[in-house]
């Protein structure tokens, strides 16, 4: 019963609104250290063998792609929470 | 080194300037000041649906509107559309069938002849909606799209039959080079042995989406945001889906019920994930597609909003200002949505050319 009633008050007083937002937050968060951890060992793995850089290149960009992806759903949903 | 700095400075000045001559345009237009801007309106009416094409203020162009009651079909053009002051909606009143239809946010709903508008308590309509098979500003994108992938490959395959054995002349050395990236990086190293099957699609997806991508990123050409209409990605992720499946060997299904190697007490948990991983990988490449274009829109279209916004709270002035600013930052945007366009293209097809590999793996 108390449980109910916390989140009509909670639906009511725009924190559902507010949760969006601190979602799509943390999706960002989520982005920005999945791509920034497969650029950080691209990077390091291209100097180390400067010849396989296009090879690299084209996987480092198939998975940002892939993790963009899961990031992208996240933040569809918070956007469908605001609408 | 001398000349190259003088280019780069002179690419720089003319893009400041380039830049700075937009903002003259963007004025808030403060005759119809009853109306406050809505961002979150005009977002969503850019982004969404529509059955014309808004190209300006006062430039419409109306687009045919074909809709199947349970009397018939009617076709007519959206423009038929009149304001009724008594109900305060769009309405038309088809000759051949009879039937009045009003049209609100983008949908056109049936006008029942005792009830009227039947509308509940949140304000959402009740009333029955025919079937809408209208060609609406996403379909004439596709049509649009569809003109231009006939044009640039009918020449190519032309003239590729006429200039046998000779060097490519033309859009043919435009086309070729892309060609050969969809067969030599993505069909090849995914699909390996008889790929040949798989080319006419992974050709089409591939050029379909970069070009519907790059439709939806033109001002004034009405703003046709295929790509980012969730019917059309799922379309496109179903071709895939059952391709995938049509194609698939025993050996592919035998992985999903009963994967090698996997001891007895494990496979209650394995097969259900299994089998979710054959719909999701489909589902998640429908919504990838969808959500990068819709977003890059989005945020296009609010830094563009940004200025209205300053300008209605501040005046005129901090428009302007603001302007600068916005316009910088919707130049970079634009730059790298270019970049979204061909990558989504690019990783839709390279997916696609993934499973339909994982799917005629020969059995090792």
């Amino acid at each position: 019963m108390s449980l109910l009633s916390i989140l009509l008050q909670a639906a009511s007083s725009g924190m559902d609104v507010m949760g969006a937002g601190i979602g799509a937050g943390i999706a960002a968060l989520g982005a920005g250290v999945g791509i920034g951890r497969i650029g950080g060992s691209a990077l390091e793995a291209m100097a180390r063998q400067p010849e396989s850089t296009g090879d690299i290149r084209a996987n480092m960009i198939v998975a940002a792609a892939l993790v963009e992806g899961a990031v992208f759903f996240a933040i569809v949903l918070c956007l469908l929470v605001v609408l | 080194m001398e000349k190259r700095s003088l280019q780069a400075f002179r690419v720089g000045v003319l893009s400041l300037l380039f830049s700075l001559i937009f903002n003259l345009g963007s004025f808030a237009s403060s005759e119809e000041t009853k109306k406050s801007f809505d961002p979150g309106e005009t977002i969503m009416h850019h982004v969404m649906d529509a059955h014309e094409i808004h190209i300006t203020k006062g430039v419409h162009i109306p687009l045919p509107c074909i809709v199947k009651a349970k009397n018939g079909f009617d076709l007519f053009s959206f423009s038929s559309f009149k304001k009724n002051e008594s109900l305060g909606y769009l309405t038309y009143t088809s000759g051949s069938t009879g039937n009045t239809y009003f049209y609100e946010h983008g949908h056109i709903y049936l006008l029942d002849s005792e009830k009227g508008v039947m509308t509940d308590e949140t304000g959402s309509i009740l009333n029955e909606a025919p079937y809408d098979i209208s060609i609406t500003k996403n379909v004439a994108g596709m049509f649009l799209g569809i003109v231009i992938m006939f044009l640039i490959f009918l020449t190519v395959a032309k003239s590729y039959q006429t200039r046998v054995g000779k060097a490519p002349k033309g859009i043919q050395s435009f086309m070729e080079p892309l060609i050969l990236f969809v067969r030599d990086e993505i069909a090849k190293p995914s699909i390996g042995h008889g790929y040949e099957r798989f080319m006419p699609f992974l050709l089409t997806i591939f050029f379909f989406i970069w070009i519907l991508n790059m439709l939806g990123l033109i001002p004034f050409l009405g703003g046709m945001n295929v790509t980012g209409n969730i019917g059309v990605t799922m379309v496109l992720a179903l071709f895939t889906f059952v391709i995938t499946s049509v194609n698939a060997k025993k050996g592919y299904w035998m992985h999903i019920v009963a994967p090698p190697g996997v001891p007895l007490w494990l496979l209650p948990i394995m097969v259900p994930i299994e089998i979710l991983g054959v719909f999701s990988k489909p589902i998640v490449l429908m919504l990838r597609l969808f959500a990068n274009i819709t977003a890059g829109h989005i945020v296009l279209l609010s830094f563009a909003s940004l200025i209205f916004i300053f300008a209605e709270a501040n005046g005129p002035a901090a428009g302007f200002g603001v302007s600068i600013v916005s316009v910088a930052f919707s130049v970079f945007m634009n730059f790298l949505e270019l970049l979204v366009a061909f990558l989504q293209a690019y990783v839709f097809t390279l997916l696609s050319a993934l499973y339909f590999g994982m799917a005629t793996e020969e059995a090792h």
